[in-house]
Parts: C-alpha cells; sequence; structure tokens
C-alpha cells in the first residue's frame, strides 16, 4: 500500500513523503482521527534538540499519543469503524525480565521511527486496542500520557516500601496532573500532594489533598513515596526538594526528560538508603490497565477531560505548523489536532 | 449507496513504445492498478468498487485483482471505445446489477493516479452526497493560456485557473440523464467527465486535490512516480 506520511524535515517545516508499507498478513490499518502533541514532539519541531539528535532522527513524522479508526484488520477481530488507541512502543523481541518499553530493541514512535502523521498507520495487530463508546475522543487521544503514568505508579507500587500515607508529585504541567488524577485512584488510601511553580495551575488540582508552591514548602513535609514530573532544568530543583522531604527509604519516580545532564545530592540518597527509578513510556498492559482504570471511574474521565486544551481540525501542513505554533504559546492543557489532512 | 469506478480503460499511446498500457506497469512492485485499487478498498462505505479496463486486458486485470486483492467488493468490466464511453459502462453495470435509487452516487478515479490519499476520497465522498457533481482540482501554478495556431487568444486570470485531477464524482441519476442530452459529437470529443454534467446546467463542486495526485501518463511521470516511493526499512 502507498501511504502517505507527513513528517519533519527541519525544524518547523514539515513535507510528504511517500511509503510503500510493507505489511504482514495480520497488521492492522487504522486511519488516525485525533492526534494530541507531547512536549517531546516540540522540541524536535522548534529544534530545541541537539543538532546530532535531529540530524539522526530527521526526516521522521512526529506525534505518538494518538486514536485512530480501524479501516482493515485481515483477521476480522476489528471491525472498520472501530474507534482504538495506538501504541507507539513497538517491540522487535521479547524478554522474561525487561519490560518492553525499556527493551534497547524496541522503536518507538516519533523517536527516531515514524510517528502517527500518516495517512494511514499500519500496526502489529497487539498495537491496537479498543476505545470504550463512553469515552470522549479528544481525551482519549492522551490515553498515551495516561498510560506513562500508570507505568510509573505500577513501578512505585513494585518499588517503594509499605508506607503508602504520603504521595508528593513534583510537577503542576500536564504530567503532574495525569499523575496526580491516576494516584487518586490507584493510592485511594494515601494522601495526595502536588508541588509546582505556579499557583494559577495548581488552582486545577482541586482534587487532591493539599498543594504546594515549591518556594513555599513547609520544612516539617514529610513524603512517603515521591513522583517527579517536572523534566527540564526543574528537575535538578525537584529532586533535591524530594531528597529533602522523603522519609528514609522512600522510593522517587523519576519521569521527567531533560535535555542536559542534572546534579543530584547522592549523599543524601545514601544516607536516607533512598531508592531513585527512572520511568519512561509505556506498553501494551499499561495501556490496558488505563482503559479498565477509566472505564470504572467517571470522575477520573471528567478530570481527565478537564485537561483538553487546544483544540482544532487540520486538514494540510500548513494547519500543522500552525497548531503547533498554537500550542507554543498554550499555558494549560493538551493540544489535540482532529487529524483531517 | 455509495460506489467507486476506476477507470482503466487506457490503451497508454503516451507511453511510447511500451506494449503494456500503463495501468498496468510496475511502480513499487505492484501495478499502478493495484496502489490505486488498494486506497479504495481501505473505503468500508463503498458497496462496490468497479475497475473498467479494456476488453483486451479483462484477463490481465482478473489475474492481477485475484493475486493482490482480497475484497469481493472488487468487480471488472470492461469498458469502451473512449473516456466517457468507458465511464458509462461502468454505470451501465451498475444500472443492471444494482436496484438504484436518486440518491445513489458514484466516485470516479484514474487508474493511474495511485497517490490517491484518503482525504481526498473521504472530501469527494462527502461532497457529492450534497452536490450532483465534483471534481478535484489543485490550483495552477503555471499561468494558464490558451491559444489557436500558435496565437494566445486569453491568459485567464490565473488565481481563478485550477488543474482538474480525479475523483470525479457524480450523483448517478444525474450523470445519466446529463450523458443522454449530449449529441454524439459532444459524445466523441469530451474529455472531463465533470464537463457532461457542466453542459446540462448542473452545479459542479469543487474538492482540494493535491499536486502529489499526478496522472502517470508518459515514461517521465513513471520515473518520478518511482523516484517518490520510499520503501518501509
Amino acid at each position: 500500500m502507498l501511504n502517505q506520511v507527513y513528517r519533519l524535515v527541519a525544524a518547523r517545516q514539515f513535507e510528504v513523503q511517500t511509503v510503500e508499507e510493507l505489511m504482514t498478513p495480520t497488521d492492522i490499518v487504522v486511519r488516525p482521527t485525533y492526534l494530541s502533541l507531547c512536549h517531546a514532539d516540540q522540541r524536535y519541531f522548534t529544534g530545541n534538540r541537539a543538532q546530532t539528535a535531529l540530524r539522526k532522527k530527521l526526516p521522521m513524522a512526529l506525534i505518538h499519543e494518538g486514536i485512530g479508526t480501524v479501516v482493515s484488520d485481515p483477521q476480522g477481530d476489528f471491525q472498520p469503524g472501530d474507534r482504538v488507541a495506538m501504541v507507539p512502543n513497538t517491540p522487535t523481541t521479547t524478554n522474561q525480565i525487561v519490560k518492553e518499553n525499556y527493551l534497547p530493541s524496541s522503536k518507538f514512535r516519533s523517536s527516531g521511527y515514524d510517528g502517527f502523521m500518516q495517512e494511514y498507520v499500519c500496526l502489529q495487530r497487539d498495537r491496537v486496542l479498543k476505545i470504550p463508546a463512553n469515552f470522549n475522543s479528544e481525551m482519549s487521544a492522551f490515553l498515551e500520557m495516561v498510560s506513562v503514568g500508570v507505568q510509573a505508579l505500577t513501578q512505585l507500587k513494585q518499588t517503594m516500601d509499605a508506607d503508602q500515607r504520603v504521595l508528593g508529585i513534583w510537577g503542576d504541567g500536564n504530567l503532574g496532573y495525569i499523575t496526580a488524577t491516576l494516584a487518586k485512584t490507584m493510592f485511594a488510601d494515601s494522601q495526595v500532594i502536588v508541588l509546582g511553580r505556579h499557583q494559577d495551575k495548581l488552582d486545577y488540582f482541586s482534587f487532591v489533598d493539599a498543594t504546594y508552591l515549591v518556594d513555599e514548602i513547609p520544612a516539617d513535609l514529610q513524603i512517603s513515596q515521591a513522583v517527579e514530573c517536572t523534566g527540564g532544568l526543574g528537575s535538578e530543583q525537584a529532586i533535591a526538594q524530594i531528597i529533602d522531604h522523603l522519609h528514609p527509604m522512600g522510593t522517587a519516580i523519576l519521569m521527567g526528560v531533560s535535555e542536559e545532564p542534572i546534579d543530584i545530592n547522592t549523599r543524601m540518597v545514601l544516607e536516607r538508603g533512598l531508592t531513585l527509578q527512572g520511568s519512561s513510556r509505556s506498553g501494551r498492559q499499561d495501556f490496558e490497565t488505563a482503559i479498565d482504570l477509566l472505564s470504572h471511574s467517571d470522575v477520573t474521565r471528567e478530570r481527565l477531560q478537564n485537561l483538553i486544551g487546544v483544540t482544532g481540525t487540520v486538514q494540510t501542513l500548513a494547519d500543522v505548523t500552525a497548531f503547533f505554533e498554537q500550542d507554543l504559546a498554550n499555558y494549560w492543557g493538551k493540544a489535540v489536532m482532529r487529524w483531517a489532512v | 449507496m455509495i460506489f467507486a469506478q476506476i477507470l482503466a480503460g487506457g490503451k497508454g499511446t503516451r507511453m511510447g513504445h511500451v506494449q503494456m498500457p500503463k495501468q498496468f506497469l510496475t511502480l513499487a512492485d505492484k501495478p499502478i492498478l493495484i496502489h490505486t485499487v488498494e486506497k479504495f478498498v481501505l473505503e468500508s462505505r463503498f458497496e462496490a468498487i468497479l475497475i473498467v479496463c479494456p476488453p483486451a486486458w479483462l484477463a490481465h486485470t482478473q489475474a492481477i485483482v485475484k493475486r493482490y486483492l482480497h475484497d469481493d467488493r472488487v468487480k471488472v468490466v470492461t469498458g469502451g471505445a473512449d473516456r466517457n464511453d468507458t465511464l458509462m459502462h461502468g454505470i451501465a453495470y451498475l444500472q443492471e446489477n444494482y436496484d438504484l435509487t436518486d440518491d445513489d452516487v458514484v466516485i470516479t478515479h484514474d487508474a493511474v493516479r495511485p497517490f490517491i490519499t484518503q482525504r481526498i476520497i473521504a472530501d469527494n465522498i462527502t461532497a457529492v452526497l450534497n452536490h450532483s457533481a465534483v471534481d478535484t482540482v489543485v490550483p495552477a501554478i503555471d499561468t494558464i493560456v490558451e491559444g489557436e495556431d500558435e496565437a494566445i487568444l486569453n491568459i485567464p486570470i490565473r488565481e481563478a485557473m485550477y488543474q482538474g485531477q480525479t475523483p470525479q464524482s457524480f450523483n448517478i441519476k444525474t450523470l445519466v440523464k446529463a450523458y443522454d442530452q449530449l449529441t454524439t459529437a459532444q459524445k466523441a470529443t469530451l474529455s472531463d467527465s465533470c464537463k457532461i454534467c457542466l453542459l446540462a446546467g448542473e452545479d459542479v463542486h469543487l474538492v482540494r486535490g493535491e499536486n502529489f495526485n499526478f496522472k502517470i501518463t508518459t515514461p517521465y511521470d513513471l520515473k518520478v512516480a518511482t523516484a517518490l516511493v520510499e520503501t518501509r526499512d
């Protein structure tokens, strides 16, 4: 099948490329419908990555958060018209110990491998999950980010000690919001505290037990376990504060991506017996858990719907460029485009 | 009902000394025609997808369809002497095999435009369900010059000029009525199916095409098309 793939070729420049898709008899073809922008996409779009990374990874179709409509399933498990989530991580091998999203051999869409900005997306059949009918499409577009939050909190449950009294989440952006929303369900008995730099963003976190500005944290605040959702150079300050406020032998899950190496006070990590664990991306299991969790919680879906920020329909590459620019100027929420190119 | 009709009746006279009509030539390891039909197969709203081919190439067309496509909606029928005759052969097949109503429509497309996209097909379907005829166009890049006997008669304002592509889509009843009104001379000389409806006074709606939705007509076009396609690694 000849497929039109819309790739970023240089900063702020998209071009169309025809690609002959070599499909297996079990692959599923999906027409993308709603695509959600991630900071990682914006770093490529603005050219805010190391030149070596840009040279290596571009040209490449962006976007790894999105849903679509099945147009073809040779095995008939899905019907044309079925609304599905697309899993961007594509494993090429299996491993009994290492999860699919940590295998170096896995291909991840919009990171060296074409993302969802395509006419059609051809997927291995285990990369497609049906979305329940009562899910909002624009919210479902960022199910991948929800699954990333599920991955992180699942990792935390597996690593942490028995102290679940207070869960501290650093970061008042999209990832912090999603993680806090999930934490209220996955850590239902815990007190959830969110720490951020912007009071007007923290105001959106009405469902958590407490919020603090990061420069007004009470000196005696004690956190049982922590999740870092900041990224950039802000993660250095966040990790320093986590180390200061985390109980001895507590666990911190690190999720924020920084382009530059950051300093960590390892003396205090050692002294308190802390565990710092990285968490990145997600796999099919996390998508399944996310969909199941949202299916059983109307209030969680409602909170996530409140995260829908900029929306619009894109029909041309000029529309796409304008949409990315619009998102750059957006202060709060996820940007979701209805894909009609 | 919504039908697709792939016009594959061309003899390939502009392709030079190539014996095989251009729609059967290979692009990215498959006949061009197959690439084109694959895009229509992915649209579930089509009741049937007709391929209208030259009578001498019926068996060949059936063979490649059997080899590459596995969709019962794809039917191969033979065309006529020229483009419009071929179009109307397809329409006649629909009239004979389906209980057509006043609302039924057909999306017609050149077999040698394999770079057609889902968006263009979907826009045609949406448009033809609201207008009796639809043409797919792109804004003219070059200045269009009207001339005769090596002299310019007119240079129209470029901003108002478009280049016609396909699909061209029609309400079937409207198309048949308009075609029946044509004289024999008109039927023989009309090179554009939308003009059938235009001459009958019908409103023809425009849908945006893509510059890359070009027609593979000459050996040069085939070289360009081949260079454009990248294989997924």
